[in-house]
């Protein structure tokens, strides 16, 4: 019942967040609570979302997104995107998001983007 | 026409619940993926706002409505919640009443964006009911 909905793992500076199938409030509720404990111990200049498993995303999604770009850019950090799907795409391009976070392929080229 | 009908209890696990039902009930106008997925975002938005703001995360009937009229669809979502002081202002893209800035507040724009048509009718202490139409295969 409790299973995680997000999946977070640290390269160095770089905080990878894992997103889930269905990125809406009801799976968005946690996610500020455990990025906010992860920078605070922790520290780290660019977040990686990764979308590969996500197949679902509405306007929550953009806050929990926008939120995080908030933080990052506060310290001089940045954001980036892999793994996104069609409707995924258009969520993030009607949100304004494609603006602010640049997409990338794969893992690697979005952690080093 | 066709027309089913079901109430929901506000609970954010519900959200999913309402998109997936709605999809499946429209999946007879055999809709493209992308129209299937605007109806689905639309449905999200209406029913995580009637939840978060109508009730305020407290308990409460959601009401979820669909009509297929040839090509014609409307879903209305109603609640029996707080309702909306000033609706035009609640419709402004990045408006919101959250404070913890997790919301974007772009619900009501989602909305709009993924259907033809969106009307909001509300009343503080009344709640609210939304009603959106798409044609579906054009």
């Amino acid at each position: 019942m409790t299973e995680q909905t997000f999946t977070y793992e640290a390269r160095g500076q770089v905080l990878v967040i894992h997103l889930p199938k269905e990125l809406d409030h009801h799976n968005c509720r946690n996610l500020r609570y455990e990025t906010d404990l992860l920078f605070s111990e922790n520290y780290i200049n660019k977040v990686v979302f990764d979308f590969s498993k996500t197949q679902f995303m509405d306007s929550s999604g953009i806050g929990v997104l926008l939120n995080r770009y908030k933080q990052m850019a506060g310290s001089g950090g940045k954001v980036t995107l892999y793994g996104v799907n069609a409707q995924v795409g258009r969520v993030l391009a009607i949100g304004g998001i494609h603006r602010l976070m640049e997409h990338f392929d794969s893992k690697e080229a979005a952690i080093a983007g | 026409m066709e027309r089913f009908r079901m109430e929901l209890e506000s609970r954010s696990k519900n959200e999913e619940f309402a998109r997936v039902v709605v999809a499946v009930f429209i999946s007879r106008l055999d809709p493209t993926l992308e129209e299937l997925n605007d109806v689905k975002t639309a449905v999200s938005e209406a029913v995580t706002n009637a939840e978060i703001h109508g009730y305020q995360g407290a308990e409460g009937i959601i009401q979820v409505e669909v009509e297929i009229e040839g090509r014609e669809l409307t879903v209305k979502i109603r609640d029996k919640g707080i309702g909306i002081s000033n609706v035009e202002e609640a419709r402004q893209p990045m408006f919101t009443t959250d404070k913890s800035g997790e919301r974007s507040g772009m619900g009501f724009s989602f909305m709009e964006a993924f259907m033809d048509q969106v009307t909001v009718e509300s009343s503080p202490g009344q709640g609210t009911l939304v009603v959106m139409k798409k044609k579906i295969g054009r």
